[in-house]
């Protein structure tokens, strides 16, 4: 039982359609209202598109579930207009420890430099998270109209439009859309009623999580175990939350028998060895949960879209699930909306999949790594995991094998067939495909506060005679470093490798799609009919 | 070839009596930590990625 948080029943309202029984065209109808499909909805009503919110449910998420929340969905959030009030609520921290037994072995810092708006990472229980996305889908009325207690139970993919029948408390009715985004889980219903394949690997373990309520002195860092005193043989996870409620993972093993691990009888014992007999709390939430590293084949399938874990599910181990869902998002909004708005050809969407998928595999990768690490699957496999513990108590060279979870950050899109290859030499990370690092721009301004929503030119030609660029029907506004933006610590410089005439072509998703070391308008124009596929 | 599978140690038999005795007494349980720890020391001394690809490549063929 949640005692921290009160729990806002959302008002289920017949719609006009329903009760009409006429079936109405909308341009995007959204399958799931979690933080993946909030945060499509906000994204597209930032893009001036009307939107439609189904779910099945009308609250928010119980349970504390995805908690982690990374730099680079945050700096998204930021950008649609509420990752400050989350970073204002959570849990900020960027320290690491890893324990074997009671001893600490490694120790990592997840954001070692200064200069950056947005921390590493922040702890949140998503039912917060939630709230926030919805309050601020509530600044946008004439956009966004949530439909709770809307359950979708049949698809019907058309040439021009998508089909989706929708069940409510009063009924079966149909609604129509141009596109659906389907953004509704592991265990999409989209996802099923179209027959997708949905393939990877299920790992034989199980984990609990348990939310505790209680006052502590423990910092706000991440703490992980290997076979700590108070769980032998397996792996424990502590994570500081706001309103002090602690989130706690313990793996069980594979004989372990769920219902017995969730009795009171055995969990509050292994609780009070873990937090000290004398630690007062109080159980709050838990979950017994068995975890699968898959993805569908391709996550656009014609005018349906799938997001976040509807397309792609991996081991919680680096906190890559949410975080990789919502940049799904940011890379699909400004793509859809070139697309509707006939700026760009069909085409373009399938680069969502090229890039996404990329990523997603990526965060599989990681993902199967760190379990692979955290629960080996054979005697050898033990035996190297082992050794490494061993070995990283003495030898420093042991530590960094030592893998709890690698933690989510952006996926460059090294390969993107979207990306201008470089003709010029440049230093740094910023190599085309790759995410904008941020940096301050003076007056307490950052550089992403500047960037995103639309193409810019970011250059360093102390007059390019412009301010924008119409390329044929997309707007590349032109942002002159010591003009309209300054770098007044010299960060910018630095992360970008500026020089005088230095110019950058920066996407609406914010990542680098071209760098020249002069500012030539054709040359941008160029670079962006290839980042939107009309070259 | 990145990994050298030229005569590299001077006392050969000297080096392979020293690994046989680290194992001597040992069960093979213990035997199998050693050897996981042995390897991790040794490829990191060695360092070189395409010199240990080779390696495992080589230690994984054939066998029976």
């Amino acid at each position: 039982m949640i005692h921290t948080y009160e729990f806002e029943q959302f008002p289920y309202v017949q719609t006009e359609e329903q009760k009409t029984g006429t079936v109405k065209r909308h341009p995007v109808v959204v399958v799931g209202a979690g933080p993946i499909g909030l945060t499509a909805a906000l994204e597209l009503a930032h893009q001036g598109i009307r939107v439609v919110v189904c779910d099945d449910n009308n609250q928010v998420s119980y349970g504390s579930r995805a908690v982690c929340y990374a730099k680079r969905p945050l700096e998204i959030w930021d950008r649609l207009g509420c990752g400050e009030r989350m970073i204002d609520k959570g849990v900020v921290w960027k320290v690491g420890k890893v324990f074997r037994g009671s001893e600490k072995v490694f120790e990592f810092d997840l954001l070692p430099e200064a200069d950056h708006k947005i921390p590493a990472f922040i702890n949140l229980q998503q039912y917060y998270l939630e709230e926030y996305l919805i309050d601020r889908c509530r600044d946008f009325p004439d956009l966004i109209e949530f439909r709770w207690l809307s359950r979708v139970t049949a698809v019907h993919p058309g040439d021009d439009h998508v089909s989706v029948e929708v069940e409510t408390p009063d009924g079966v009715y149909t609604v129509e859309a141009d596109w659906l985004i389907a953004c509704d889980g592991a265990n999409s219903s989209v996802r099923t009623m179209l027959g997708l394949p949905f393939t990877g690997r299920f790992f034989q373990d199980r984990f609990q999580i348990t939310d505790v309520v209680m006052t502590a002195d423990f910092p706000p860092e991440r703490w992980f175990w290997f076979d700590p005193p108070f769980h032998p043989g397996q792996s424990a996870l502590l994570h500081m939350q706001p309103d002090d409620v602690w989130r706690i993972d313990f793996q069980l093993g594979w004989e372990a028998d769920p219902q017995v691990e969730k009795s009171p009888d055995v969990l509050m014992p292994r609780l009070k060895a873990m937090l000290g007999e004398d630690t007062a709390f109080e159980l709050e939430w838990q979950s017994v949960y068995q975890f699968a590293c898959r993805r569908m084949d391709s996550f656009r399938h014609g005018r349906v879209l799938f997001a976040g874990d509807a397309a792609h599910q991996v081991s919680p181990f680096g906190a890559r699930g949410a975080n990789t869902g919502v940049q799904d998002i940011d890379n699909l909004g400004w793509k859809l909306k070139l697309v509707m708005d006939g700026a760009a050809p069909d085409r373009l969407l399938d680069t969502y999949d090229e890039e996404r998928v990329f990523a997603a595999d990526d965060n599989l990768l990681n993902s199967t790594r760190a379990t692979d690490f955290i629960s080996p699957k054979s005697p050898v496999s033990q035996a190297f995991r082992d050794a490494v513990l061993d070995l990283a108590r003495d030898y420093a060279f042991a530590r960094p094998m030592i893998n709890s979870g690698r933690l989510s950050t952006p996926t460059p899109y090294v390969d993107s067939s979207l990306n201008t290859p470089d003709i010029d030499s440049f230093a740094g990370r910023m190599a085309p495909g790759t995410n904008c690092a941020d940096a301050p721009v003076g007056d307490g301004d950052w550089l992403l506060g500047r960037l995103g929503g639309r193409f810019v030119a970011l250059t360093q030609e102390t007059d390019p005679g412009l301010s924008t660029l119409d390329v044929e029907g997309i707007t590349v506004d032109v942002l002159v470093v010591g003009k309209d933006l300054t770098d007044p610590t010299g960060v910018l410089a630095a992360r970008y490798d500026m020089r005088p005439g230095t110019t950058y072509l920066l996407r609406p998703d914010q990542v680098v799609a071209a760098r020249w070391r002069a500012f030539d308008a054709d040359r941008i124009a160029a670079a962006v009919d290839r980042a939107t596929c009309r070259a | 070839m990145a990994l050298n599978t030229q005569p590299n140690i001077a006392g050969v038999d000297d080096f392979y009596q020293e690994l046989i005795d680290l194992h001597r007494d040992r069960t093979v349980e213990q035997s199998l930590k050693i050897n996981a720890r042995l390897v991790l020391l040794l490829a990191n001394h060695v360092g070189d990625r395409a010199a240990l690809s080779e390696a495992l490549r080589i230690a994984g063929q054939d066998v029976t």
